[in-house]
């Protein structure tokens, strides 16, 4: 049983492991040691700088604007994003009252869900192409074309600094709902059905059963969204950079880390000076992370 | 089991039905505002993309005109234009090998990773699956300047064996995690039998374990596919030089979203972007419920 055994795992192994350990691994860990220096991609030598880069980012208006509206997607976003899967989802599953001792969905659910989730298949730089078109700011654009019809003037929703970054914000909620639809869908249908048999008996109305049953039995699933949806809230790049005015604009008004990264990097080639804001978005990410599981952490309920 | 299957519409109205309704009809005043609140959400999906789709029949005077028009006739040189001109056709064919590539390779390194790790106790195994495993938690943003070297210095930058490395090299970490937890759950019987009838690690991997992983294979493979047809952010980086020939087509279409306003050809950009959109559309409609569980399945512990 025995021959061949270590052969054949490291056969296996070796691939992948080199493979990952070049291109994932050694990226990451250079990216700790370029984010001390001052490489701007000239020398051979980067000179090592210490923490300088990172007292700069404490001074970098721009660097601060970024982080603003990581906090501001990160307070809205998850939040509106569950609410409606949330509701949606009760609506999809559970509302349609009983048949044959079964919880059922309100009629179509089926085709709701399938129409839904279509956004998730839709690369998010396409998405941004087609709002480009949908928020254009005269009334060649699609809702200020609508808006035209009921005699509303135009709203400039993206070369309007006020409202940018919320014109962004509908697009990742409008591509994200579909998808936390079909996973809170996934969680209540493995809720046991008699549960919501005998509340319904004890004369629990919809409100009821939704606070008092779906939700607590729904926890572990929201916990996840949450981190799901807050690890996308620090990301953004491609619609921000696709979608919005000047790349972050009007005047810095939509710009995410991300997307100064790979400007810092790439257009104006501070590389070490882009490192360290990829560290700062490292440790905010996974702080995120940390303390959302800590501060959500229950009792488990065993069904 | 087949309430949830079948789709019978016409069981919601009770009406028609001779049995004794055993429950108050649900469609109340609730009831109908349901179905206004997820009729509204179904048009703001469906709207976008029915609009493109339309606006590429359209010429720049009717798409500048009123929104809700439809186009005047119907033809498709727009979409001719969009195909040869502004090279979709060769973007479309550029991703398509990239990600046949990349997937292919990230599903066959990925489950022969997992699958060691999953079956075989060794030193260091442990340290290999954390290894993996913590490349989830890393945002890609914090590597990027890095990465770029590490392939440039490759001598890969610009090229698409770099774009099919790094995409399977970023793939492996969830693969490989969700796949040895697959692996984990399937009998070890079968595996030694064939153990025991004298067919070798390798073999029985290929011809025994593979076969009985294929739910798991099949999702991961679909997560890998869109995850990677839809990637925006590595193709700008890695394919950043004078290469446009090597385009994919994320690239593409938003390079193509800013000359369209320089040129002025805006039939031209709704058909690319109806070009791209249709055929994953047609995709997913076909396999919503493999892609649905691929893509969430890896959300569900």
């Amino acid at each position: 049983m025995r021959h061949g055994r270590y052969p054949f795992i490291v056969g296996f192994l070796a691939a992948p492991v080199i493979l990952y350990v070049v291109f994932v691994i050694s990226p990451y860990v250079q990216a700790f040691y370029i984010a001390l220096t001052n490489w701007k991609g000239i020398s051979a030598n980067p000179q090592f700088v210490g923490l300088e880069n990172f007292s700069r980012l404490l001074d970098d208006e721009v660097f601060w604007a970024a982080v603003r509206h990581h906090g501001l997607l990160l307070l809205v976003m998850p939040l509106v994003t569950i609410v409606i899967a949330l509701f949606f989802s009760f609506l999809l599953n559970l509302s349609g009252g009983q048949r044959g001792g079964q919880m059922t969905g309100i009629w179509g659910s089926k085709v709701y869900r399938v129409i839904f989730f279509m956004p998730q298949v839709l690369a998010v730089a396409i998405v941004g192409v087609l709002f480009q078109t949908i928020y254009r700011p005269d009334e060649t654009g699609v809702i200020n074309g609508l808006l035209g019809k009921v005699g509303i003037d135009p709203v400039g929703w993206l070369i309007e600094p006020d409202l940018a970054l919320w014109a962004i914000m509908g697009v990742v909620v409008w591509q994200a709902v579909g998808f936390y639809v079909v996973l809170f869908s996934a969680g209540m249908s493995s809720i046991p059905k008699d549960v919501f048999e005998a509340a319904a008996l004890d004369g629990a109305g919809r409100f009821t059963l939704f606070f008092k049953i779906t939700l607590p039995l729904l926890w572990d699933t929201m916990q996840v969204a949450w981190v799901y949806l807050g690890i996308a809230a620090f990301d953004c790049f491609a619609l921000v950079q696709v979608l919005s005015v000047d790349r972050g604009g009007p005047d810095n008004s939509t710009t995410v880390l991300p997307l100064e990264i790979w400007r810092t990097a790439f257009n104006f080639s501070k590389f070490g000076y882009a490192s360290a804001m990829g560290v700062a978005l490292f440790f905010m990410t996974i702080t995120f992370a940390a303390l959302t599981l800590r501060v959500t952490r229950r009792e488990r309920i065993e069904f | 089991m087949a309430a949830e299957t079948a789709y019978k519409p016409a069981t919601r109205s009770g009406a028609m039905h001779g049995r004794p309704k055993r429950r108050k009809n649900p469609l109340g005043a609730f009831g109908a505002l349901s179905h206004v609140a997820l009729l509204i959400w179904a048009i703001l999906i469906i709207g976008p993309i029915l609009w493109t789709f339309l606006a590429s029949f359209k010429t720049n005077a009717e798409i500048f005109g009123d929104p809700i028009t439809l186009p005047a006739s119907l033809g498709w040189d727009a979409w001719g234009r969009a195909w040869e001109k502004a090279h979709i056709g060769q973007y479309m064919i550029n991703t398509v090998f990239v990600v046949v590539c990349s997937t292919a390779a990230t599903m066959l390194l990925g489950s022969m990773a997992a699958y060691v790790l999953a079956r075989y106790a060794f030193p260091g195994n442990r340290a290999i699956y954390f290894l993996f495993v913590s490349g989830m938690t890393f945002p890609v943003f914090l590597a990027l300047v890095p990465l770029f070297f590490v392939v440039k210095n490759l001598g890969l930058i610009d090229t698409h064996l770099g774009v099919i490395l790094v995409y399977t090299a970023y793939s492996l970490p969830f693969t490989v995690f969700f796949l040895s937890a697959f692996f984990k759950t399937l009998p070890t019987s079968v595996a030694e039998a064939a153990m025991m009838d004298g067919c070798s690690h390798t073999r029985t991997f290929f011809q025994i374990m593979v076969p009985m992983a294929r739910p798991g294979l099949v999702s991961i493979t679909i997560f890998n596919v869109l995850g990677q047809w839809n990637q925006y952010l590595l193709p700008i980086v890695l394919l950043s030089g004078n290469v446009e020939n090597k385009w994919l087509i994320t690239q593409g279409i938003a390079n193509i979203s800013t000359s369209a306003g320089y040129e002025a050809d805006w039939p031209g950009l709704f058909a690319a972007l109806s070009m791209t959109i249709i055929p994953v559309m047609i995709i997913y409609i076909i396999f919503q419920r493999q892609i649905q569980s691929g893509l969430t399945s890896g959300a569900v512990k």
